[in-house]
Formats: structure tokens, sequence, C-alpha cells
């Protein structure tokens, strides 16, 4: 009788705590449009695309260009992908089918380590060490290559990390079927491993992606802040997360809420990645069924 | 099991608390750059006063005047002047800090004038042999819409934000220097504070003098210092009793030494 009551205790317990973690999303894409109507509502928006320069607090002339810093998230994300993307896959496969057991084991507490190392910490550092010796090469080194190497880093556990969990859910039957064959480690990997895997290794992109689009402190100390459509991989770039978190704080009035809507963006492009996520989820799960 | 649920039940309810008496309990919120001098004071009002709460909070001078007005916060706090429709709050100013240029140690220039740093943050001039530096494309960094540096600045040069042609955008003050500190051609302009206090630390920058005045505290305190703001405290009509009474504390020379500590000029009262 007294283990029912708990068990019913801690099913409403955990359902309430549930709906609470689900609510707060609401709640926060919520008062985000509430904030952005002002702008939505007085057509101010339609600046966002037609405005070639960010220029918010100018008196004479204020523009709210959006298009350089949506050009500028998009480009710094996807850069910092293609750089940790194989870096993380052929670390996942060194350390599942090659590294010594002493070896992966302190590869993977590194990779770990990695993931849990504060942003303030590797914007610092790229501030310090990356800037400057970019710097050397074409000034003024705070520009998208800064900020997609150290962002690379941040994400480059997240794509390991599933990339590994990945390779050891391929039926070790399969790995034993191709040596049975006499198809040596190399093409083990090639053609049965990784294709086998591919689909855990693309949501883990996937995540990373979403992570990666919405980093904030790191970009912000590394990128340069200049909102311009980049000529080089040395120019400065601005992203939206960047310029949400300079201005947000000293904006007012009509700026403040095409701050809002900026972040709204951005949501909604995250929502997308995480859509796309589940919806291949689910066409695996038909191809089981 | 149902001890371990009446313990988290026990301990959620006291991190709740007893509920503060709200009347003596203040929010300050805004500027950065006065929020330490504020939260200084505020630990040491609280000292002699235990039954005051003050909770200070930056988010910019824009938010201080932001909150004071719809009622958020008890004051706000802002790094600049009042602007001309801000007419329904009072300002009580509690410190000088000046606005300085400061470029890499190694930089052999130590002087501009008002025209050079128009012409190098409109991209007039691009190349320090212009200025009797070295030969090196000079790399400019400027702070982003809104900061009150960034106004301060404006206003000394008499520009409008949009005709800043920078290289690169910094947010905090920590920022602009670790910058010019990783470049020997950049140059920022930031709060002699922060300047002065990291100089000393050893960090590789050099203040820069303006029209010949070295920026310095004492040339702030003298106003001899051509770029300077006011580090003010802002009321509106409803002030309440323990507002009004912890406002008339900051503008005693009690809290002068905290003032100096962090680098700024108290001001005479």
């Amino acid at each position: 009788m007294c283990r029912l009551r708990i068990d019913w205790l801690v099913r409403h317990l955990l359902g309430v705590l549930a709906v609470v973690a689900g609510g707060l999303v609401v709640v926060v894409i919520f008062s985000l449009l509430q904030g952005a109507w002002p702008a939505i509502n007085s057509g101010l928006l339609g600046h966002f695309f037609s405005d070639p320069n960010w220029q918010p607090g100018s008196v004479r002339d204020p523009q709210y260009g959006l298009v350089p810093m949506l050009a500028g998230s998009f480009l710094v994300t996807v850069a910092a992908a293609l750089i940790a993307t194989p870096l993380g896959v052929a670390g996942a496969v060194f350390h599942h089918f090659y590294a010594p057991r002493q070896i992966a084991k302190w590869n993977l507490r590194a990779m770990e380590l990695l993931a849990g190392m504060p942003a303030v910490v590797l914007g610092f550092w790229g501030l310090t060490v990356v800037v400057p010796a970019i710097a050397r090469i074409e000034p003024p080194g705070q520009s998208l290559l800064a900020a997609a190497l150290v962002l690379a880093l941040m994400i480059l556990p997240i794509i390991a990390l599933t990339t590994q969990a990945a390779l050891a859910a391929v039926p070790l039957s399969q790995v034993q079927a191709a040596a049975g064959l006499g198809i040596g480690r190399a093409g083990t990997i090639l053609k049965i491993a990784l294709p086998m895997a591919r689909r855990g290794i693309g949501a883990g992109v996937l995540l990373a992606l979403a992570r990666a689009i919405g980093e904030t402190l790191v970009v912000v100390m590394l990128c340069g802040n200049i909102a311009q459509i980049p000529g080089s991989l040395f120019d400065p770039i601005r992203p939206v997360t960047s310029t949400i978190a300079l201005e947000m704080g000293y904006a007012t009035a009509s700026h403040k809420s095409l701050l809002y809507a900026a972040g709204l963006i951005l949501v909604l492009v995250v929502g997308l990645l995480v859509g796309w996520l589940s919806f291949r989820k689910n066409l695996d799960h038909d191809a089981v069924n | 099991m149902r001890k371990l649920l009446l313990l988290s039940a026990a301990v959620f309810l006291s991190a709740c608390g007893k509920p503060q008496d709200e009347a003596n309990r203040l929010i300050i919120t805004g500027s950065s750059t006065v929020a330490p001098i504020v939260a200084d004071a505020a630990a040491r009002y609280e000292a002699l006063h235990p039954e005051v709460r003050i909770d200070v909070q930056t988010g910019g001078s824009s938010r201080g005047i932001t909150d004071a007005l719809s009622g958020l916060a008890d004051m706000g706090m802002i790094s600049r002047d009042l602007k001309e429709g801000e007419t329904e709050l009072t300002a009580h100013r509690l410190a000088m800090d000046g606005v300085c240029v400061i470029v890499h140690r190694d930089n052999p220039v130590s002087d501009f004038t008002k025209d050079q740093l128009i012409a190098i943050y409109t991209g007039k001039v691009s190349n320090w042999s212009e200025l009797g530096g070295g030969s090196g494309e000079i790399l400019v960094a400027s702070k982003a819409e809104g900061r009150a540096t960034l106004e301060v600045f404006l206003g000394y040069t008499g520009l409008d934000s949009a005709d800043i042609r920078a290289d690169v955008i910094v947010g905090e003050n920590q920022h602009a220097i670790k910058t010019v500190a990783g470049n020997v051609n950049a140059i920022a302009y930031v709060s002699i504070g922060a300047a002065g206090s990291e100089s000393e630390s050893g960090t590789p920058i050099k203040l820069v003098s303006c029209e010949g005045i070295a920026p310095t505290t004492e040339a702030v305190a003298a106003g001899t210092f051509p770029i300077t703001r006011p580090l003010q405290i802002v009321t509106d009509a409803e002030t309440s009793e323990v507002a009004t009474a912890f406002l008339n504390y900051l503008k005693t020379p009690a809290i002068n030494d905290l003032i100096e500590t962090h680098l700024y000029v108290p001001v005479a009262h």
C-alpha cells in the first residue's frame, strides 16, 4: 500500500516537473514574441532585409540591416563545423578501432573535459593566443577565422562523443563478419562501420550546429563584431548573437524590440535544425520497423 | 523514500526563506561603470543599517534610465549626462571618469589632437606613419552601439556613430584593452580608471594624452582633461524614505575612498 502511494507520488511529481521544464520553453518564446511585437507590428522588421547597414545608434541615419549578421552567424557556424567534423570523426575512429586502451581512456577524458570547458575560458584563450597569431598573418586578427577555430574546439567534443557512441552501436557481428571475409581494418571502417554509424554521426553534427549558432561569448570576443559580409576568412564578422549580447543592455525602444526579433529568428533557425533532427530520427524508426 | 521527499520539501521551503521587509529593500540598476562603486557603498551601508537590503544590478545606462522611470528600480545608475528628453529624472553626481585613448606600449605615438582622433576614426588616416608612429595599418577599435563610452567619445569628437569606420567593435573595457595589448597597431578608447589599473599591472598598453593633457585622475579632478563623463544616480519623483537615506549617504565623503579605489574621481560635496 505504502509502496503504491510512493509510486503515485513519484509519478505525479515527475509529471509536474516535466511539464514545468517544457512550459519554460513556451514562456521564453512567448516573452521573445512579446518583446519583438512592437517591431513586428510597426513594420520595422522590413528594415532587417532592406537596410544595407547596422547602425541603430546613428542620429543622422539609423539603419537596421540584419542580412550581414545572418550571413555572419551562418558562416561562422558552417566554418566551425567544417573544421570540427573531420577532426571529431577521425578522433572517434582512432579511439574506437586503433587506440591502445590507455590512450583511448585519456582521449575520452580529454574530450569530456573539453566539452565542459567554460566558454569564457576558451574565449579568453582565443583573444590572448589565437587572435595575435592570426594578426601576424593578416590583421586585425579578430575575424571569422579566429571565431571559427575556437568555436570548432567547443563543438569538437559533441561530434567526437556522438560518433564514438554511434560506432559503439554498430553490431559486433557485422565487424566480425567483415574480418571473417578477410576485409582489413581500414576496409571494415570505411565500408561497414562508418556507413552504419552515419545517422548517429549526422545527428552529432546537427547538434553541434545548433550549439554553434547560439554560442555567444566566444564569438563576441573573437569575431571583431563588424556587421559586414566578409571577403575572406581574415575579415571580421558579426553574428546575430554577438549583436544581441553587445547591445541588449543598452538598447531602448524600437532598437530593443528589433533585438528581440533577431533573437526570435535565431530560435526559429535552431528550431528548424532540431525539427530536422527529429524528422531524421523518425525516418530511422520507420526504416527499422 | 518518504523521508527523502520530506527532506527535499523542507529544503525547498527553507530556501524560500522568510519574506523580506519590502520597504527596506532597495533595487538599483544601470551602468556597469557605476555599479562597483555603488555595490561597495551598499555593503558598507548595510553594515551600518542591518535592516536594509540593497540589490545592485548592471545592464547599462539605458537600463538605469528605463528602470528608474518604470519603478522597477528605486534608483538608476548612469555613466553620462541626462539627455534632453529625460526630464522626469533627477541626476545626482557621485564621481567623474575620463575616457582616454590607448595604444600598444611599443607604439611611439604619445599624443593625439581632436582632429587626429576624428581622422583616425573616420578612416581618413589609416597608417601610423602619417601620425609620426611606425609604419603599420592602424587597427581601429570602437565600442558597440549604446555604450556610454562611445557616446562620450562621439560627444567629444562631434561624430555620428554612422561616421565611425572601425576594424573591430568591442564591448567591455577589458575587451578593448586585450585587443590593444594583443596588437601593436591598435587604437581604442576606454575608461581612464580601467586603463590605468591595467597598465599599472603590466598589461602592454599606453594611455595617450589628448591635446597635450595626460590622462590622469588628477587631470580629471582638475577638469582639464577634455573627455570626461559624470557617474551619476538617477531618481524619479517618487523616492522612498529608505532610498533617500541611502542616496544622501552616497553623497557624503564617506564613500570617497571607494571611488578612489576604483580609480574614479570623487565630486566635492
